[in-house]
């Protein structure tokens, strides 16, 4: 039971990092196509500006929570992804530079550095986290040591590679809408027409990933098994219908929200597919990385479920907080502000 | 080389550059807090535009201790995968309380601070960035339980091929911990009043912005020396507690080979570890390893040729390394002391504010060699006495793959590195905004601040 409890807390986690993190990894994507000039890129990286350090905590608790409640499973998996996480990695940290520094110097070829880095740095992560979820649903060659047989390429599959387009159309449609939530104007327009092109583009494309994920994995088991289950599709198909529906009235709060219930339950899908499996193996079902195999202590994980369940509410509020007292509109005099970016 | 080699070799380079940029973020956000908390308390603008400024030297240091925190937390499980499964069950966990306790409320309030100037109330401005303060050492107690356990491993049972925890008590109250996280913080203090008083010390030999920098030298003074002599006592404690919890690991830090009771103290030596003795020792104090260590006289102080060779640290670079420290650690509360005297007027000394632009780097040195006190002279151990180094690292991985990553780590680093001290000195020389703006003066009636003493 409590090893259940943790691992729904585990998915919960990186559902919730995908869908905060998600939109401003989305914007920093979109930048080349939706900015026109220096105005047009300050509004997007300011944008996201107050929140998407607080964004990435969710990344580090989810790997934490991952390294604490199921060790062996954050072993299996950290090691076996050795080069896809240490780009993601480098990613982040060109990402997080070009957020603090673009601004610290006047200069045009020193901005043009940074909006490059911050350019790769919200592509690569989305692609990334993709392309290792998708391996993840698939499960990669674990030996009996937990030990990955597989090669450094062998993540990049075609149901990898999909799972990794994948996220980055979901990421990128999020970071549109979260735009036209925080811009006005040319660009605001601009984020929305944009948004409707990669809506239809996405629904395809969760399509195609669902009908893959049917021959490529085994996450529909549990889906036939307890059919019951499958509300967790109808509301990732809601979210994106109603994502839709908000966008044609440019309600753009209302169209954000759906697109992040849609991300939560996507991700979801693929978790709950997974159960009882964190990774499984594709050598032998007996090497898979389970909750009965790789979770801690029934102490260790009382104390974990202690701190999480007093702790994560309160982030939970004081992160609302933050993003009401700064959901407002960007206007020129924000954009003077000294600190802005 | 070899993949245990190699990504030794990473995570010690890695956690080098990522400490480069922490012990500022922990002391400057208390300093910085404490200015803009004069300002609320006596509306007088200059300690707004104080806040402000040091603000700025201590966001540019923030964002770089972000992220290259990320890339420890991914080594333990890339690099380390069989120290993870090993100890996850407790390393783990801290590392888990460590993000959901301190790193939520460090990124969101730091936000709110920033971008929060004219959005909130002055007083709810200054307690964002007090639970910035706050959050910073909450995280650095966690993640010191976490090295603390590594040190000397408490509050754990062995079941089959893990260790698990027992009691979660134990592991918070470790003394070793609780000394080492003393010893990070208050180094860490020290570091960033010199930070201050070094750039204060460049503005006012060049007589710019004179109230400003001298306002800000009166306020690094106090806080530098109060903590660069708690820093010394509470050093000594530590060093006791090594001796304690780490016998190897004290006889390396002063390459005390043989054991005995009335241990002289030599004032200089030279290692010679492949003959297991010193080369030279010279200016001997009686009994003076055994009182530092143990507090009497006749104690016993176990050498290096007590413990199997297999089982003993590095000599020399954990004896040079802790020389080095304590030296830097003696001259601190010396150059504090007169700084404190100066405090008034440190104009009335242009040495002083010649020399203490240069002094900045020595705490970061002094920071640097402690670690590698700690984590060199912790060798061969990963976690004292319970797994050996090179039975930790992934048995998955290629020389290839942590070659590529090693080498791109160096490359990015360095360039932060590069940016760090940039940035750093670019804006840190150009001063604060001289101008006051008109948000100044809508923040300060909104709380019924004075809006007029703000020197041109």
């Amino acid at each position: 039971m409590l090893e259940t409890t943790w691992f729904i807390l585990w998915g919960v986690l990186w559902a919730v990092y995908f869908a905060l993190d998600g939109y401003d990894l989305g914007l920093g994507t979109l930048m080349p196509f939706l900015a026109r000039d220096d105005r047009d890129r300050r509004i997007m990286y300011n944008a996201a500006g107050p929140f998407w350090d607080g964004n990435q905590v969710w990344l580090i608790t989810a790997g934490g929570v991952t390294f604490a409640a199921f060790p062996a499973t954050y072993a299996a998996l950290f090691s076996g992804m050795y080069t896809a996480l240490m780009l993601l990695l480098f990613a982040l940290i060109l990402r997080g530079i070009s957020f603090e520094f673009r601004r610290k110097v006047d200069s045009d070829a020193w901005r043009r550095v940074f909006d490059g880095f911050h350019i790769v740095g919200s592509f690569l992560p989305a692609l990334l986290l993709g392309v290792a979820f998708a391996n993840i649903f698939q499960g990669i060659p674990l030996n009996a040591d937990g030990v990955n047989e597989g090669g450094i390429l062998n993540l990049l599959n075609p149901y990898g590679l999909l799972g990794g387009v994948l996220f980055v159309l979901m990421f990128t449609l999020h970071g549109a809408l979260w735009l036209g939530v925080k811009a006005e104007g040319p660009i605001a327009d601009r984020a929305a027409a944009m948004a409707e092109k990669l809506w239809m583009v996405l629904v395809f494309t969760v399509i195609l990933f669902l009908v893959m994920t049917a021959f490529a994995t085994n996450l529909f088991v549990n889906y036939v098994n307890n059919p019951v289950l499958f509300v967790i599709l109808l509301v990732a198909v809601g979210g994106l219908l109603s994502a839709r529906a908000a966008l044609g009235k440019r309600s753009m709060v209302k169209a954000w929200a759906s697109s992040a219930v849609a991300i939560i339950s996507v991700t979801l899908f693929g978790v709950v597919g997974l159960f009882p499996a964190l990774l499984p193996s594709t050598i032998d079902p007996a090497y898979s990385m389970t909750i009965a195999n790789s979770a801690s202590s029934p102490l260790t994980l009382k104390i974990m479920l202690g701190v999480t369940l007093v702790f994560i509410p309160l982030v939970i509020v004081y992160q609302s907080w933050l993003h009401v007292t700064f959901g407002h509109k960007i206007k020129d005099e924000h954009l003077e502000y000294e600190e802005a970016y | 080389m070899d993949v245990l080699l190699l990504s030794r070799l990473q995570f010690a380079f890695t956690t080098f550059v990522h400490f480069i940029f922490v012990p500022l973020t922990l002391g400057l956000s208390i300093l910085v807090a404490y200015m803009e908390f004069k300002w609320v308390r006596t509306g007088e603008l200059v300690y707004k535009r104080m806040a402000k400024f040091w603000g700025k030297l201590f966001l540019i240091n923030f964002a770089l201790g972000v992220v290259t925190g990320i890339a420890l937390e991914f080594q333990f499980g890339t690099n380390w995968s069989r120290y993870s499964a090993y100890v996850g069950d407790i390393f783990g966990s801290l590392l888990a309380i460590e993000a959901t306790l301190a790193f939520f409320l460090e990124s969101t309030f730091l936000a709110v601070w920033v971008f929060g100037w004219d959005r909130i109330s002055p007083k709810l401005h200054n307690a964002s960035i007090w639970l910035v303060a706050l959050a910073a050492s909450v995280s650095a107690f966690w993640i010191l339980m976490a090295n603390g356990w590594m040190q000397n491993p408490s509050g754990y049972i062995i079941n089959g091929n893990r260790a698990e925890l027992e009691s979660f008590a134990a592991l918070v109250t470790n003394p070793f911990a609780w000394q080492q996280f003393l010893h990070v913080i208050f180094s860490a203090y020290v570091l960033s009043g010199f930070f201050v008083l070094g750039i204060s010390a460049w503005h006012l030999a060049r007589k710019s912005n004179v109230d400003f920098f001298q306002r800000s030298f009166r306020i690094a003074a106090p806080f530098t020396l109060v903590f660069a002599l708690a820093l010394v006592v509470q050093g000594h404690h530590h060093g006791s507690t090594v001796a304690k919890y780490q016998p190897a690991k004290l006889a390396a830090m002063e390459s005390h080979w043989d054991t005995m009771t009335r241990a002289p103290q030599y004032l200089f030596a030279i290692p010679d570890p492949a003959n297991e003795r010193n080369l030279v020792e010279l200016l001997p104090v009686p009994g003076g390893l055994s009182m530092l260590a143990y507090h009497s006289f006749d104690s016993e102080v176990r050498g290096l040729k007590d413990f199997p060779k297999e089982d003993r640290p590095p000599v020399m670079m954990t004896f040079i390394s802790f020389r080095t420290m304590v030296g830097l650690g003696f001259l601190f509360p010396a150059l504090a002391a007169w700084v404190w005297i100066r405090r008034k007027d440190p104009q009335s000394s242009p040495l002083l504010l010649r020399i203490l632009p240069w002094i900045i780097p020595l705490p970061y040195i002094a920071i640097q060699l402690g670690w590698i006190v700690a984590e060199m002279g912790r060798q061969p151990w990963i976690v004292n006495g319970l797994m050996r180094t090179e039975d930790a690292f992934s048995a998955g991985i290629s020389v290839g793959q942590v070659a590529f990553s090693l080498t791109l780590f160096v490359m990015i680093y360095a360039l932060l590195v590069a940016l760090n001290v940039f940035l750093l000195s670019y804006h840190g020389r150009k001063g604060p905004k001289s101008q006051k703006d008109k948000s100044d003066d809508i923040q300060a009636e909104a709380v019924g601040l004075r809006t007029d003493a703000i020197p041109a």
